[in-house]
């Protein structure tokens, strides 16, 4: 039985290695792809623009809200809660909540997508003319969010600061000099290159796993349906062991 | 032409094709036809290169299909158009846009260029004016015309039709199958049709295959089929009783 697992992962392993291969050859005509890659930038980046908004408040909100109860009584200063705050959804809460959440939206619909044009025959339609439809399906939408998720999570990451500020100072947990102060204090650099690098490889795992989920579909809609639900369940496994994993490397 | 030279495909234990080799000839419709499950989409698949044969060759005129590599396959694959069952226009995409698709990926032409060629592609299947449509606004008949004018806008050598009239209706059918016949005629392409359609085979049918559980069973043309004693194509041809009563009265005739 572990084996028929392992020789199941390495199967799928090997053939998401050489579809990401061949999704990354060469284009047909440089403007369709480029045209394609706007449209997926304006998809995962505009569309995902409330979600991110809107989870990066209440990240921020929860935190600042959970650290004053956490600190009540104890001898560290109020100023502490916006240096946890802004350093909590830098590091970690910015990129890998929103990023889990982007699994959701981003790559089921991807996979939702791919699954669907390779049911209806959309992707035999395009290899019979000629086109890679591993690069014209999977380039754009990779370099896509290479490109708008760690725009989106550095925007989560600002407003969850935004949000970490309104739910303590007006609520009296913090003056507003107080909250200012810690957000401004022990400041790292470091910290954004780290918000970055996750941002960039959980991009990158988040589209190209639900890509191949997609693109070897195979039956109906209970099977395409499945696709797309694999595509987020692994997505999500693997933006948290690499979390883990670039964790470890750069702290 | 395309020709086949003894190709076996299996899936797993189950072999689906046993040693086809046939012709299919330049200028002419050739029809697949025979049973559910007789292999015909499979062979279908294989001539157009979505599926690899698990023996034999498959040859475009002099080149060998199986032996090109990715570079070498997508050029032969701009030499051919195909017509899919349910015609797979991209629903995101006008009418215009999806015949336009192929010339947008792999030609420099201008944007008028590509506009007159779309509306050629359009008045050749009797379509004008419906360039800003989309999929799920025409009629099934529409949407195969749709599919034939996107097969034939790069003035392919080679058309696949995965069974053209499915779907249709009976005079729509027959629309479909002058279209197609006449494309092949005008243009000198080797037309291959998957057809379970009977009216096709006596009309359009210039060279025919019969497949039957994976080997060919019989060959001829569209006159041979009448006086034919194959008994497999007899019980295929002339399934209903209807049909074996048309036949006799004809060969009395």
């Amino acid at each position: 039985m572990r084996n028929m697992g392992v020789s199941k992962f390495l199967y799928h392993f090997g053939r998401y290695v050489i579809m990401m291969r061949t999704a990354f050859s060469r284009p047909e005509k440089v403007s369709m792809y480029y045209r394609e890659t706007m449209r997926q930038m304006n998809d995962i980046g505009i569309g995902s623009l409330v979600i991110v908004g809107l989870i990066a408040v209440f990240i921020g909100a929860v935190t600042a809200v959970q650290f004053a109860y956490q600190l009540e009584g104890s001898f560290v200063p109020r100023y502490y809660i916006g240096y946890i705050v802004r350093d909590s959804t830098i590091i970690e809460l910015a990129p890998t909540i929103s990023c889990l959440v982007l699994a959701g939206k981003v790559g089921s619909n991807i996979a939702a997508e791919i699954g669907g044009m390779r049911q209806k025959e959309h992707i035999d339609a395009m290899e019979i003319m000629g086109v890679n439809t591993a690069a014209y399906l999977i380039m754009p939408k990779v370099i896509a969010a290479l490109f708008v998720i760690p725009m989106l999570v550095a925007l989560a990451a600002f407003i969850s600061i935004i949000g970490g500020y309104l739910a303590s100072v007006p609520a009296g947990l913090m003056s507003d000099a107080e909250y200012v102060l810690g957000v401004r204090s022990f400041f790292e650099q470091r910290n954004i290159t780290m918000m970055f690098v996750k941002s960039i490889v959980f991009a990158f795992i988040l589209t190209s796993v639900s890509c191949y989920q997609g693109y070897y579909v195979k039956g109906g809609s209970i099977e395409l349906g499945k696709a797309s639900t694999n595509a987020v369940v692994f997505s999500d496994i693997l933006i948290l062991l690499s979390d883990y994993l670039i964790a470890i490397i750069l702290t | 032409m395309i020709r086949t030279e003894n190709v076996f495909k299996s899936f797993g234990e189950a072999e689906i094709l046993k040693g086809i080799s046939t012709e299919f000839l330049s200028g002419k419709t050739n029809l697949i036809i025979g049973r559910s499950g007789a292999g015909k989409t499979v062979l279908l698949k294989l001539l157009v290169g979505l599926l690899t044969p698990t023996a034999g060759n498959i040859w475009y005129d002099d080149v060998n299909f199986g032996n090109l590599n990715k570079r070498d396959l997508r050029t032969i694959r701009m030499k051919v158009g195909m017509l899919f069952q349910a015609s797979a226009l991209f629903d995101s995409m006008s009418v215009e846009e999806n015949i336009r698709f192929p010339l947008d990926m792999f030609t420099n032409m201008t944007k008028k260029e590509k506009l007159d060629r779309v509306n050629y592609c359009l008045e050749r299947v009797s379509l004008e004016g419906v360039n800003d449509k989309y999929p799920s606004e025409t009629s099934g008949g529409m949407q195969k015309r749709v599919g034939i004018a996107r097969a034939i806008v790069l003035d392919p050598e080679y058309l696949f039709c995965d069974e053209p009239n499915s779907g249709l209706d009976p005079k729509t059918s027959i629309v479909i199958d002058d279209l197609i016949r006449s494309i092949t005629e005008e243009k000198q392409m080797t037309t291959v049709i998957n057809t379970h359609d009977m009216n096709s085979v006596m009309e359009i049918g210039d060279n025919i295959i019969l497949l039957h559980h994976g080997e060919i069973a019989w060959r001829g043309n569209k006159d041979e089929v009448l006086a034919s004693e194959n008994q497999i194509l007899r019980d295929f041809i002339f399934a209903s009783p209807f049909l074996q009563r048309l036949r006799d009265t004809a060969l009395e005739k």
